[in-house]
């Protein structure tokens, strides 16, 4: 357990920093899908076995494959869309002091901020499955079900109207 | 029972929202924003994820399915938008974009 975690966390560490470094958009796909199974590990390791399948077919599959569909659409010619990717400019040297500086905050709060004051409680062996996910979704919590399938509604009609228009 | 204690989970989730604020504020192409503000959602939602789980309770799950599906959403508004701006014009830095300045 110890070492799952670590190897998760470090995973979903890399495959950030991958993003940040990276000079090719695909590159910069292929490190957040790393760091997006390295969180659905830790899903796991927190008995989540839902969400962890969830994250890796919604994040690791269905939105980066529309990543990848967009990279290949507009951006896979010649000249990149950033000139200076990893040159120190004055405003990149400014966004990694501001997030330093997040980081180190961040950081501490994390590590020291709740110190002791709750540890984990025991939970039924089948917590997190799906059965127990379904039931309490759609008994409990079936009002944010119905607002969250019109959002996603509402975003495909969006993108519609955003884009499907120069078609006529 | 997880290994470690919870603190190393809120350390984690820390750690990682604020490296992808350093690649949100770093990069200036939409697509990397985009990508290091789906990991900023992320780390959110395991720090949900790993409260709900100390609590023993499935509000930190819903939570983070719900958030789950809003970035879903978001991504395709968002990329959406990136399309427009490539088809606009040739280069999309995000420093050139300037049409809602006064």
């Amino acid at each position: 357990m110890n070492l799952v975690f670590i190897l998760a966390g470090l995973m979903a560490i890399a495959g950030v920093v991958g993003v940040i470094l990276a000079r090719q958009p695909v590159h910069q796909v292929i490190a957040t899908v790393f760091s997006f199974i390295g969180l659905a590990a830790l899903y796991l390791s927190l008995q989540n076995e839902f969400l962890a399948v969830i994250q890796l077919i919604v994040y690791g599959g269905a939105v980066m494959i529309l990543f990848l569909f967009v990279i290949a659409l507009l951006s896979a010619r010649k000249d990149p869309v950033e000139k200076d990717v990893g040159k120190l400019t004055p405003p990149t040297i400014a966004g990694f002091a501001v997030g330093g500086a997040l980081l180190v905050m961040l950081g501490i709060v994390g590590l020291f901020g709740a110190e002791g004051n709750r540890g984990w409680t025991a939970v039924p062996e089948q917590f997190g499955q799906v059965g127990e996910f379904g039931h309490e979704l759609l008994t409990t919590y079936v009002f944010p079900f119905e607002v969250i399938a019109f959002v996603l509604m509402v975003a495909v009609i969006g993108v519609m109207i955003l884009v499907g228009r120069h078609r006529a | 029972m997880p290994a470690f204690s919870l603190n190393a989970y809120v350390a984690l989730s820390a750690v990682l929202f604020a490296l992808g604020g350093i690649g949100v504020l770093v990069r200036r192409s939409p697509l990397a924003m985009l990508m290091s503000i789906e990991l900023m959602l992320n780390s959110a939602n395991l720090l949900f994820v790993a409260f709900g789980r100390a609590h023993g309770g499935y509000e930190g799950q819903i939570m983070a399915f719900l958030v789950i599906t809003v970035a879903a959403a978001e991504v395709a508004i968002g990329l959406a938008l990136t399309v427009l701006l490539f088809r606009r014009r040739e280069h999309a830095d995000v420093d050139e974009v300037t049409d809602l300045k006064l």
